[in-house]
Order: structure tokens, then C-alpha cells, then sequence
């Protein structure tokens, strides 16, 4: 009874998750009539919770927008609405002083940071996944404990270390090195996807003579791309959107300021010009959204296997 | 479990080994060295080294400058009873675990549920609520600092179009960290992605069996979902207080706008207003390490922010061992 009910179950829910259609229109036409209600009442429900939802997510960047093409005084006003748009603040906020370099400079550290640690962090992320060897789990846990470390818990040697050994300081470099030399993040979610990539492809490398070295680039980087190119998206995002490393190492030479850095100093030295921090913040948002749309898939694929596998 | 298997390999070497396979396993051995190498080398110079050093500089009095001399315990002292924003600090911490991430596991599941409901336009609004999480966390802060901005803001003249009291978010010590979980609930991108995707792996059948059994939609999410979701919602908690404990840019930035006092070089903003209703433990390594000029009570506060996170990071781990498991068999 129950798997007979089951298997009616898992056919209709193939079929749109129109389970319980079938047993009322079986039944009385007035039982279907009062479910076919329900439903209708179900889709909307849900639909005006979505609407309501989606104008929570998506107004906050509308008005954004609305005041980044406003002129100063009514930035100030109590309109919602633009009189004139005032495409050319969008201009006007490249004239500033050191935003081209601060733009300059993210793209720098992004681009960087991101081939470096995509580099570094692949064959470690392969020899935890493939390779058996003694103490491969402490390696994991040391792995996921960097991974969960605070930033702020290292800072105080490694800027010591930068300003007083290397004098480095006030340029880009000390956030840039050390992505030469794997990002825990980056192993573990490069690890996850590894895992997931059956053996018998590598025995087969190895059947057809390839070393470790060409196993890993002829055969399963190619079938990893999709969590490289995940790992490569939130390592440029993490660059880009970098507050607390450009702040310690670089804030004392504005040449070397980032975007994310430089953003809210451009508000407390036009204190009032709200239009031009406006544009200026949506510019900062432009690149990362531009990435997303391009790689959308690959992005919550990385998204779900943090979260999910494992 | 890992750690077990290594074991057994290291007891299983002890049995005479044919030279060949000998030098077949030298070479495995230095394969992995040379692939882990990176990392070995990044680990040591850029997480053990300095995490020694920050237990030496804890002991130490030093500005940055000449040479640092041992002070005993003076600075755990000074952090704990002396300095000024430690406790207002830790208490906004837990503010901010309690609140803050209990409202995004919560709002996230129910944004997950949402999404995994909607039937027409599903992209779309997928597209919507993710699109926030992308924001940099600077410009979403500034972003909305003018939004709730008290007098000029969007949101403020909203409120008072309503008729309802316009509070003054970020200049109010009341309302500065509703106002920046606010901000945390609008980027909930990620947790949506992770909880749709756990939800969606809930077994339809047992709904159906839920459904037959009599079971309205409360008990369905109660007695099905609930359970089926729970260890990720045991990691989007254990998460979102590693994170919290990390809270950072958005609190200082939301500070330095709503004052008008920039930072970078030349004027100091401190951090913590309104009135230190913002202060968290990473912006206290920030002020007394970079602002004070006093390493070694920084190094204190990056201790205890240590512990705390590794003692989540050991609770996730034994909770979610499932991180260690191999999914293939791998060897080699």
C-alpha cells in the first residue's frame, strides 16, 4: 500500500510536483475544483512573498543609482526621484585625485593575487586528495583551521615583519607574496571537487605512462575547471573587495590605496557630494557584478560545494 | 578516522619491502612533498611563525620600534581590566553572535525555502537575492550608510511617508547594529545558495509519506525538513560565528561615514561610534596594534581571538567529520 502510494508519489513529483491531483480528480470533481483553488492561492502567496522579498534585495541598488544621477542639492533633498540626470558625475568622479590609481591598483592586486594563489594552491589541493600518505588528515585539519583563522590574529608579526625586514610596507606587496604560497580556502574547496573525480581516470594516466605532474595538467585539471574557475572568482572578489590588508600595509601611501580602500575616503572629502560617492560605490560594484553575470554557474557551484559536500 | 589509516600504513612498513617498491614509494613520498610545498612552506612562514611570535609579543612590551622588553602579564592585564573598550567590545561581539547570525540562519532558510517554492520567474528572483552577497563589503556599507542616512536617506523618508518613528541607524548607539544586520541580512547570497541546495536534497518521498500520514505543512517542515537540513544549519552557525568573531570592515566603515571623519592617512578615526556601540575584537587589534602603537596588547586580543575561533573551527570539525571524509577511495 504504502509503495504502491510511494511510487505514485515519485511519478507525479516528475511530473511537477502535482502530487495529490490525481487522487481528487479521481474522487469528486468538487474536491479538484477546491485543491485547483488552493493552488492558484499557493502561487500567489508565494509569488507576492518573492515580489516583497526581491524589492528588499533590489532597491537599496536602485536608489544607489537614482542618487548617482542626481545633482548635489537634490542628493540632499527628500526626492526618490532625479529632475535631471546627471550622467556626467559618473565623469566627474574620474577627475578625483587617485581614482584611477586606486583602480589601477585593484585590478593589479586582483589579477595577481588570483593566478598566484590559483597556481599554488592546485597541486596541494591535489596531493590531498589523491595521494595516501601519512599524516594527509592532520594536513586537512591544519587546512581547514587556516582556513577559519581570523586575519587579525597574525597581524600584528606579519606587519612587523614586513615594515621592519623587507620594508615593504605602503606598497601592495605584502597582500600579493604570500598568495604565491597556497590559500586555504582555495585547497579545501579545490580538494572537495578533486575527491569527486573517479581513480580510474588517474590509473589510466598512469597506464598510458604520464608522470604525476602531467596527470594532474593533461588530465584532471581539465576536468576540474569548473572549481578552478570557482576558486579564481571568489579569490578576484576577495582581492577586490579587501578592506582590513590594503588599511594595514598601504594606507599610509595613498598612491597604493585600492578601490575598496580608497572608496570612503572620497565621502569625508566631499563630505556632502552623496551623488558622487553614490556613482563612485557603483562603479566599485560594476567589476564584480560584470564577473558574476559572465561566470554565474561556476560561482554557485563553488558556493553549494563549501557548503554542501563534503 | 584518516589519522587511523596512516597508522595502520606506518605499521604495515615495518614488514621487509622489495628494493624497488622501496624506491617506487621514495619517489611517491617526494611527489607529494614537491606538490604540498607551497603550502608547507606558505603555512609555516605565514600562520605558525607568526602565531609563536603573537604569544611572544603577548609578553612583551613594544611600539613597533627598537627592541621589545618582557613585561610578564602586564598587558593581559591591561586588556582586561584597564583598557577601555574590551568589554564593550566583547559584549557587542555577542550581541552581534546572537542576533546577527541567528537572523541569518534563520532568514536564510527561509529565503532558501522561498526560492525552492517559486514556480514562475525562479532565475530571476534567484538572481535578486543573490546579487547583494557580491556587493564589496565597503561600498554595500557605504551604500547604505546613505540609505539609512538620518534626514537625507531614501529609507528615512520612507519611514516618515508611513508615519512611522525614523530611528537614527548608524549616529544612534541603539540602532547602529540593527542597522548593520540589516546590512547582514541584505547579503545573505551565500547562505540562500547553500540552504536551497541542502533543501533540494531533502527526499521527496518523505514528504509524500509525511503528507499521507496527515501532517500539515508546519509538521512537514518540523518533522522533515528540519531534521534532513540540520547539519547545515549546525554549519551556517558555526560559520557565522567564526565570521562574526572577524566582524570588521563594515563596522568601521559604517562608523567612519555616519561621523564624517575619514580614516587612511592624516586624520585618526577611532573605532566604535556611536558612542562604542560598534567596537568589535578585530578593530581592537587594529586600534591598539596600528593606532596605540601597542603591539603587545594587541597581541592579547589576536590570542584571544584565536582560541576563540579555533574552538568553533574543533566543533564544526567533530560535528561535520564528513570535511575529512574521502568521497573516493583516493591512494596511490
Amino acid at each position: 500500500m504504502t509503495s504502491t502510494a510511494r511510487r505514485g508519489g515519485v511519478h507525479d513529483e516528475a511530473s511537477g510536483g502535482r502530487g495529490p491531483r490525481r487522487r481528487y480528480r479521481a474522487g469528486s470533481t468538487d474536491a479538484y475544483r477546491r485543491h485547483r483553488r488552493r493552488r492558484v492561492l499557493e502561487w500567489v502567496g508565494v509569488h507576492a512573498v518573492a515580489v516583497a522579498a526581491a524589492l528588499f534585495f533590489v532597491l537599496p541598488f536602485v536608489f544607489l543609482f537614482l542618487t548617482s544621477v542626481m545633482t548635489d542639492s537634490q542628493a540632499l533633498s527628500t526626492s526618490y526621484w532625479p529632475t535631471h540626470w546627471v550622467w556626467s558625475n559618473y565623469r566627474a568622479i574620474f577627475h578625483l585625485p587617485g581614482f584611477l590609481t586606486w583602480w589601477k591598483n585593484s585590478i593589479e592586486y586582483a589579477v595577481a593575487g588570483t593566478v598566484l594563489t590559483v597556481c599554488s594552491s592546485v597541486p596541494v589541493a591535489f596531493a590531498l586528495a589523491k595521494f595516501r600518505f601519512r599524516g594527509r588528515g592532520l594536513a586537512m585539519v591544519l587546512v581547514i583551521s587556516a582556513m577559519m583563522l581570523p586575519p587579525q590574529v597574525v597581524i600584528i608579526p606579519m606587519y612587523i615583519f614586513w615594515a621592519n625586514q623587507l620594508h615593504l610596507t605602503g606598497t601592495l606587496w605584502p597582500l600579493i607574496i604570500p598568495m604565491a604560497f597556497g590559500d586555504a580556502y582555495s585547497i579545501f574547496l579545490l580538494r572537495q571537487f578533486l575527491l569527486t573525480i573517479p581513480r580510474e581516470y588517474l590509473e589510466a594516466a598512469r597506464v598510458d605512462g604520464c608522470g604525476h605532474v602531467r596527470t594532474l595538467l593533461r588530465v584532471v585539471l581539465p576536468m576540474a575547471r569548473p572549481a578552478v574557475a570557482a576558486v579564481a572568482l571568489f579569490q578576484f572578489f576577495y582581492c577586490w573587495n579587501d578592506y582590513f590588508g590594503p588599511q594595514i600595509y598601504a594606507s599610509d601611501n595613498p598612491a597604493a590605496w585600492t578601490l575598496s580602500y580608497g572608496l570612503q575616503s572620497l565621502h569625508g572629502a566631499h563630505h556632502t557630494d552623496w551623488n558622487l560617492t553614490m556613482a563612485a560605490t557603483l562603479l566599485v560594484m560594476a567589476p564584480v557584478m560584470l564577473v558574476f553575470f559572465l561566470a554565474q554557474k561556476a560561482f554557485i557551484e563553488g558556493v553549494t560545494l563549501t557548503g554542501v559536500k563534503g | 578516522m584518516a589519522l587511523g589509516r596512516a597508522g595502520r600504513e606506518g605499521r604495515a612498513e615495518r614488514a621487509p619491502v622489495p628494493p624497488a617498491l622501496r624506491r617506487k614509494r621514495r619517489r611517491e613520498a617526494g611527489a607529494v612533498l614537491g606538490f604540498l610545498s607551497p603550502w608547507l612552506i606558505g603555512f609555516s612562514f605565514f600562520f605558525v611563525y607568526p602565531l609563536v611570535s603573537t604569544v611572544y609579543f603577548s609578553f612583551m612590551h613594544y611600539d613597533g620600534f627598537g627592541a621589545p622588553s618582557w613585561v610578564g602579564l602586564r598587558n593581559y592585564v591591561y586588556v582586561f581590566a584597564t583598557y577601555p573598550h574590551f568589554w564593550q567590545a566583547l559584549r557587542n561581539t555577542l550581541w552581534l553572535v546572537v542576533v546577527m547570525v541567528a537572523l541569518r540562519t534563520v532568514f536564510g532558510i527561509g529565503i532558501g525555502l522561498l526560492i525552492t517554492k517559486v514556480k514562475t520567474g525562479g532565475n530571476l528572483f534567484r538572481t535578486a537575492f543573490y546579487l547583494p552577497y557580491l556587493a564589496p563589503p565597503v561600498a554595500a556599507t557605504i551604500g547604505f550608510a546613505f540609505l539609512l542616512n538620518p534626514g537625507t536617506g531614501p529609507v528615512d523618508h520612507f519611514l516618515g511617508d508611513l508615519g512611522l518613528p525614523q530611528p537614527g541607524w548608524f549616529n544612534d548607539p541603539g540602532w547602529s547594529k540593527p542597522g548593520l544586520t540589516l546590512l547582514a541580512l541584505w547579503g545573505i547570497g551565500d547562505l540562500m545558495v547553500i540552504f536551497m541546495a541542502a533543501l533540494l536534497d531533502v527526499p521527496t518521498a518523505q514528504y509524500e509519506a509525511a503528507e499521507l500520514d496527515g501532517a500539515g505543512p508546519w509538521q512537514r517542515f518540523r518533522y522533515v525538513t528540519l531534521p534532513n537540513i540540520s547539519p547545515i544549519i549546525m554549519f551556517a552557525v558555526v560559520t557565522g560565528v567564526i565570521q562574526t568573531m572577524q566582524y570588521y570592515t563594515q563596522a568601521i566603515v559604517a562608523g567612519q561615514v555616519a561621523s564624517g571623519v575619514i580614516g587612511g592617512s592624516g586624520e585618526q578615526f577611532e573605532p566604535g561610534y556611536p558612542d562604542g556601540s560598534t567596537w568589535t575584537l578585530p578593530q581592537l587589534v587594529y586600534n591598539l596594534g596600528f593606532q596605540r602603537f601597542d603591539e603587545g596588547s594587541a597581541c592579547v586580543v589576536s590570542l584571544l581571538l584565536f582560541v576563540i575561533a579555533m574552538a568553533f573551527t574543533g566543533l564544526l570539525l567533530r560535528r561535520r567529520s564528513g570535511l575529512l571524509d574521502d568521497l573516493s577511495e583516493a591512494g596511490g
